[in-house]
């Protein structure tokens, strides 16, 4: 049995007329961490958005495949009970929506997709206090409405409890780690590694290098112009770091690809 | 116009029927007071957008004006099963009740008149038959029937309400709460209850008011309630308009205030056909404060105007003026809050706004807060918003497996939420929880693709 979770294929998107990735492949099988790396309006973000189904984008050709089944068949909220989260990378706030409510009708959302039971108020309130800890979140935050007046790291944690709250398969963090102090950083990525399990996967985009000091992934790939220009493995991103991505857009307008 | 003229014929001869059925049966101020009020009726008509009426601006009377309803003299108060208020009511039974069915007490479904420490309550008929001293000393000399149609006829056809006086330094634990049911079967009736709360010095009490609609008629409620609040005086004022989608529903609420007296209202409605509340609070002593909260929802055609006006009159004198509303359908709502600081009121302190949700893009609202400052160490501030459910935030809530519908009205609660978790009565948090807010949860809210 192929235990490919995500194939992408050729993958083109838009919003509105602007095309914005142009032709992106992309395989990531369960126990990987990818790392999707580029520079701004590389189309990063648009393609963890077209992944976990924002609306504003259209899928104009190519194929998105999760688990074999294809994805823009579903919903966004459908693709959340199949296992895909996307933590976003300017998290919303929610005034007056309490968070203890909206954490549960998700859990039980995805439960109920399942055929499982809703959770009892008591496991609920044990699992959230387990993965709290894990994030290391102030447990006040979750008696207040969902980010309201959370500080910017605050807001990044409290998207690694949903995400630690839903046990996805499928993990998308859209530069969870852009505005982080490094204690803040560390223990977003502390939080990632623990819910890592051979059984699922985590695409990390970012910008920066920094946070695969922290989480170390299997393939790193760059983004650029809305197409992917060159995959490769860590030390990918070390190189990255270094030269700068005028380097790989060099390599790429040269025709070449470049040296390994 | 010949129509209306024929509309006030029926006025008229309701009137003179009244006059005959209360002959020497009342005291005689109270059929003077009548009898002026028609009076100014009679001149005033039904308010009208004319004349630059910023009051009456958004919302036409027309409807009222131009139908005919009944006024019963004497009612079938007694008519009313007790059980068919079940779940329909917020309800509690530490609460006291005093039941009107359209305008008349209603012994049955009230838990009497009960030995209340530290106050007096009963109906205003009752009151009027034993001493009328409250009443007259009080009623009518807030809510002036000079400057307003709905008012004066109110006055002049005045029978049956609730009359409540705390005494001073009295603390009222147990809520009062006043039920006005609609029964809208047959022809449409219109009815006039008539409140009166005196709160002594330093006391502290609680009223809720309750006004229900029974059967889906196109009822008339035009009501006054006139609050007056001694030194110190606290109140918790709730006003509930439900279940009136068809009917008509006018409404005053005077408020007078006395120096360090402090009210609070929560006004909590749902739509009508059409649905008016004036809400004027004058703050007339050094030290007084007014906290006052709104909820309107409304869906189809419904329409519904609040009125607030805050007088500011004497200086350090505080208000917070804090509505908000949801639209669906292609309902109507309108705002007009207006806070005026006299020229002697100086560190008055103001702030009001007024947000509303649009569910669908045929619902409309207009908000007009307004500040008129005449004194110049003021600290005051006002705005108004409206909008739609915001897409971002929808989709942010899917991609944690909610759908539409769900995601939708959680944001529909929070939103409400702000007004809602300040009642301080737990069971009528409850009630407007449950019952208020799951009317919204039944209905298509945020629509479809």
């Amino acid at each position: 049995m192929s235990n490919i979770m995500l194939n992408v294929r050729n993958l083109h998107a838009s919003i509105g007329d602007i095309g914005i990735l142009r032709g992106v492949d992309l395989t990531v099988n369960a126990g990987e961490v990818h790392a999707i790396m580029g520079p701004n309006g590389s189309g990063k973000s648009t393609l963890a958005n077209v992944l976990a189904g924002r609306p504003d984008y259209t899928v104009t050709r190519g194929e998105v495949l999760f688990e074999g089944r294809d994805l823009r068949a579903m919903e966004p909220e459908v693709r959340a009970r199949e296992g895909i989260f996307l933590a976003f990378q300017y998290p919303i706030e929610l005034p007056g929506v309490r968070s203890w409510q909206f954490f549960k009708s998700a859990v039980d959302a995805v439960r109920t997709h399942r055929g499982e039971e809703e959770m009892s108020i008591r496991a609920f309130d044990r699992m959230l206090q387990e993965k709290m800890q894990l994030v290391e979140i102030d447990p006040e935050l979750t008696k207040r409405s969902v980010n309201e007046g959370f500080s910017g790291g605050e807001k990044k944690r409290n998207e690694i409890l949903q995400m630690a709250l839903l046990e996805p398969k499928l993990a998308i963090l859209d530069e969870t780690d852009s505005g982080l102090d490094i204690d803040a950083l560390r223990i977003v990525a502390n939080g990632v590694n623990q819910l890592k399990r051979p059984s699922n996967a985590i695409v990390l985009v970012t910008h920066y290098q920094r946070i695969l000091n922290y989480i170390t992934p299997d393939f790193v790939h760059v983004l650029l112009d809305g197409r992917i220009a060159r995959s490769g493995g860590r030390d990918l991103a070390l190189e990255l770091e270094e030269k700068g991505y005028d380097w790989i857009r060099e390599t790429v307008e040269a025709g070449a690809q470049p040296g390994s | 116009m010949t129509q209306a003229q024929t509309k006030d014929d029926r006025y008229v001869s309701d009137f003179h029927a009244l006059q005959k059925s209360v002959d020497g049966s009342e005291p005689a101020w109270l059929s003077r007071v009548r009898a002026d009020a028609f009076a100014r009726f009679a001149e005033l008509g039904f308010p009208t957008a004319r004349r630059g009426n910023e009051r009456w601006k958004y919302t036409s009377v027309a409807p009222i004006a131009g139908a005919t309803f009944i006024h019963a003299v004497a009612g079938a108060p007694d008519s009313v099963d007790a059980r068919v208020l079940n779940g329909r009511l917020p309800h509690d039974d530490g609460w006291v009740t005093l039941a009107f069915v359209d305008g008349r007490y209603s012994p049955s479904l009230s838990t009497g008149a009960p030995e209340l420490e530290g106050a007096r309550i009963s109906s205003l008929a009752d009151s009027l038959a034993s001493d009328g001293d409250v009443a007259e000393r009080h009623l009518g000399r807030y809510a002036r029937f000079e400057d307003d149609g709905f008012t004066a006829l109110n006055t002049a056809f005045v029978n049956d309400g609730a009359i409540l006086s705390v005494e001073r330094e009295a603390c009222i634990q147990r809520p009062i709460h006043l039920v006005y049911l609609s029964t809208g079967d047959g022809s449409p009736a219109v009815s006039y209850p008539r409140n009166l709360v005196v709160a002594g010095r330093n006391s502290e009490s609680t009223v809720v008011e309750t006004y229900l609609s029974l059967s889906p008629g196109r009822d008339l409620t035009n009501t006054v309630t006139e609050i007056v609040l001694d030194e110190g005086a606290r109140i918790d004022h709730y006003r509930l308009l439900l279940d009136a989608a068809d009917g008509f529903h006018v409404g005053t609420t005077r408020v007078h205030q006395s120096k360090d007296s402090s009210f609070t209202s929560s006004s909590i409605s749902r739509g009508a056909a059409l649905a008016r509340h004036d809400l004027l609070v004058t703050l007339d002593a050094p030290g007084t404060s007014c906290s006052l909260n709104g909820l309107y929802v409304t869906s189809g055609r419904e329409h519904i105007d609040n009125f607030i006006n805050i007088d500011h009159a004497k200086p350090n004198t505080t208000s917070r003026l804090y509505y908000k509303g949801i639209l669906d359908g292609s309902s109507r709502a309108v705002f007009g809050g207006t806070v005026l600081v006299r020229k002697d009121a100086q560190k008055a302190d103001a702030q009001q706004s007024d947000k509303n949700l649009l569910l669908s893009d045929d619902a409309e609202v207009d908000s007009k807060p307004s500040l008129l400052i005449y004194a110049d160490d003021v600290k005051c501030g006002h705005g108004a918003t409206a909008g739609h459910i915001d897409q971002d935030t929808l989709f942010y809530m899917m991609s944690r497996g909610l759908d539409r519908k769900t995601a939708s009205a959680l944001l529909v609660r929070g939103f409400a939420g702000e007004i809602i978790d300040q009642v301080r009565l737990e069971p009528l948090r409850k009630f407007l929880d449950e019952t208020f807010l799951g009317v919204l949860a039944g209905s298509q809210i945020g629509g479809g693709r």
